[in-house]
């Protein structure tokens, strides 16, 4: 273990694994590493429902795992994947901890931070050969206007998990939906991607409402009276065929399901969500990997575990494939072609060209079990199906091709 | 049209059907029970509940017995075939998935998907004999037919993984494309065939060389290509006819051995996985997981005749002559 002071304010990021040794040829003979790079920052997010644990390393052991799997990979081919983890405090330095991360080499990095930060790095100078996945920020204008040519994004975007979530509702006939919009910033996004899906797919918000929780606490005695008389009353309307929820924070959405003025199913951030992960998905050998995840971190995996896995077994895809280690090849065979990843979503997940977007299906799921996986069947794409999620090469404003 | 299908089939049953007996075992993943099914009459004949999520199964060498993967109970069952009841059973890892059996009729060949391994097995002392180390997600197990190599594949590693039987030791990795579902030898031993589910395609490699021969990829004209996704393969010993498992696609891909061209594609039921030969290998019967049913495929006519409703989804098929 290493420690790094990085910044005036005396913001300490610690590095797991040392960087000295990352770098160099390993002692054996033959066996070439691959260094890739981990930044988070660490920011609270505690789940309103008490079920739930408040995770504290949510993403880096899906990072861990990947790197073991391409370790595994690896040894039949002299391959050595090493992990080094930049972790920030909550409002740290994260340009400090990123520009460490270059000068101790690093190209290949494993970004777990929201879309400000994001775009921090990836707009430093230094940053401009280096490959940066996107594992946690799904904002859209990150795909779009906010493109950055070294980034590329695992994490589906609000785009691809609305318009995931309204082919199910148009399958189901649900086409009227009450949307409830969250006073954060992403609340707000996520309602817009909500009212362009349902523009896209011939769905209708006859209602719509904005709540502010304000700060609420996860405990409260007797909590559940006043919410059963509140709940009612900010979903009074008529004829609709679901409740979209957009509440990212997590902040009151749990407190909808069973208390809407119509008895209607509550879908969005809570209640039927749209994910790229979710604990009770065991399709297309998923198992395997909810098994081994588990087994390793000790806990169930994540979205963004999920995403970091994904991250991290691109490279290690990469590097099987042209037996290199050299990031510039891992890089460009990762954007080419050839490239196709198996991600337990049962057909190859390759990277949009025009946006970095990784194409992929989005589960759809309840908070105990699977209901569905989108692109649904009948909703036609002239390349790929996958393509009917998300901002598509003529609607994105981002050309990287 | 379905009734004339039936009618033709009935008379192409007739024509082909074989003079002794055969016995039909079916594995059903979600509904945890065996199918039996009467190989002459094509009529259930028995379901019999075994353990937690079934998957691969295969005969004892002496078919008094049927090896079940019971996945979800990190065992191995033995199912006696007379009794049709569960005798016993054997050490197999964690999360058995897929098995082959010696051509002597032991040891047991078992991947492990879920530890990175593979498990030999003495099926008589029913005892651990060794622990192969292999890729991610092993699945795939072939064996030659003098049984001197094992052919393993790695789902999420991607590579077939060539396994001495004397030594327990790796020998060769060769690398095909994305998540390698199975392996099977051809008949004379010079071949083994890797499907890839993901990438799409069947690999030939070369026993001799370990190099790649080709790679055979499909194309059905109206379906996705990322429903086309290879599983199980079964060659005939004749060395005439490949058969390939194309899951959802809901087709089976006949292919020439020789010349690796694909002759057809046979619709058959919903995402259908494992394929099994009768003895005499006048008869292919496919699993077809989504539609809970096996498709009779008529080896020689190459048409599918009949499909026969099994447990919830099927997913192994073997037939005991």
């Amino acid at each position: 273990m290493r420690f790094l002071r990085t910044s005036p304010i005396g913001v300490v990021v610690g590095m797991l694994a040392a960087f000295t040794g990352a770098f160099a040829q390993d002692k054996q003979a033959d066996v070439a590493t691959v260094p890739i790079a981990y930044i988070t920052e660490r920011i609270a997010h505690v789940p309103l429902s008490l079920v739930e644990p408040i995770l504290t390393d949510a993403g880096v052991q899906g990072a861990r795992l990947g790197i073991a799997d391409n370790n595994t990979t690896g040894r039949f081919l002299g391959q050595k994947f090493v992990l080094d983890e930049a972790v920030v405090p909550e409002g740290g330095d994260v340009g400090a901890a990123f520009e460490a991360l270059l000068a101790a080499g690093h190209r290949l990095i494993v970004a777990d931070l929201q879309a400000d930060d994001l775009l921090a790095i990836a707009d430093l100078p230094a940053a401009r050969d280096v490959l940066i996945f996107n594992t946690r920020a799904p904002d859209d204008a990150l795909r779009n206007d906010a493109c950055r040519a070294n980034v590329l994004h695992v994490i589906p975007s609000r785009a691809m998990r609305a318009d995931a979530l309204a082919q199910y509702l148009v399958w189901k006939k649900w086409r009227d939906w009450f949307l409830i919009v969250g006073a954060g910033d992403g609340d707000r996004r996520y309602a817009e991607a909500i009212r362009r899906a349902a523009t896209k797919f011939g769905a209708e918000i006859v209602g719509a409402r904005d709540y502010d929780a304000g700060s609420t606490a996860r405990r409260t005695d007797t909590g559940h009276a006043q919410i059963q008389k509140q709940m009612p009353v900010l979903t009074q309307g008529e004829g609709y065929d679901v409740v979209v929820v957009a509440d990212e924070s997590d902040l009151f959405g749990e407190y909808l399901p069973y208390r809407t003025w119509l008895p209607r199913p509550v879908v969005g951030t809570q209640g039927l969500v749209p994910t790229s992960w979710h604990r009770s998905f065991e399709q297309w050998g998923a198992t395997q990997m909810q098994n081994r995840f588990h087994a390793a971190a000790g806990r169930g995996m994540s979205e963004r575990d999920y995403t970091a896995w994904l991250a991290v077994r691109s490279i290690g895809e990469a590097a099987t494939r042209t037996d290199s280690t050299d990031a510039a090849t891992i890089e460009a065979y990762i954007r080419g072609d050839e490239f196709a990843l198996a991600g337990f979503k049962g057909l190859a997940l390759t990277y949009r060209a025009w946006n970095g977007q990784l194409r992929q299906p989005v589960l759809l799921a309840a908070p105990r079990a699977l209901v569905s996986v989108s692109p649904q069947e009948g909703f036609l794409h002239q390349h790929s199906e996958l393509d009917t999620l998300g901002f598509d090469r003529p609607e994105s404003t981002c050309r990287l091709d | 049209m379905k009734t004339q299908l039936s009618l033709a089939g009935a008379a192409l049953l007739a024509l082909v059907m074989p003079a002794a007996a055969e016995t039909i075992y079916v594995s059903n993943e979600k509904s945890n029970d065996i199918t039996v099914i009467d190989g002459e009459t094509l009529e259930v004949t028995a379901t019999v509940a075994v353990g937690q999520r079934p998957r691969g199964i295969t005969l004892s060498h002496d078919h008094k017995f049927l090896y079940i993967c019971a996945s979800d109970d990190d065992t191995v069952e033995v199912l006696d075939l007379e009794a049709l009841e569960i005798v016993g059973t054997m050490p197999s890892g964690p999360d058995p998935e897929l098995f082959v059996l010696h051509p002597d009729g032991n040891p047991l060949y078992i991947a492990n998907e879920d530890d990175n391994m593979v498990t030999v097995v003495d099926v008589e002392k029913g005892t651990v004999l060794a622990e192969v180390p292999v890729g991610v997600e092993p699945e795939g197990m072939g064996i030659s037919p003098d049984g001197a190599v094992l052919v393993n594949t790695s789902e999420t590693t991607n590579m077939a993984h060539f396994i001495d039987t004397a030594t327990h030791q790796i020998t060769a990795n060769v690398l095909v494309d994305n998540r390698p579902r199975f392996a099977e030898f051809s008949g004379d031993g010079k071949q083994v065939w890797v499907s890839a589910e993901i990438g799409g395609t069947v690999s030939v490699i070369d026993t001799g060389t370990k190099e790649i021969i080709t790679k055979i990829g499909f194309e059905i004209p109206g379906v996705q290509p990322e429903a086309i996704q290879p599983v199980g393969v079964a060659l005939t010993d004749d060395g005439k006819y490949a058969f390939v498992a194309l899951g959802p696609s809901n087709r089976v891909a006949v292919i020439d051995q020789q010349s690796f061209e694909v002759l057809e594609y046979l619709l058959v039921g919903q995402r259908v996985w494992q394929l099994g030969f009768n003895a005499d290998q006048s008869r292919l019967y496919t699993t077809n997981g989504n539609s809970n049913d096996i498709s009779v495929i008529d080896v020689a006519d190459r048409e599918v005749v009949k499909s026969i409703t099994v447990g919830q989804a099927p997913w192994g098929v073997v037939v005991k002559p």
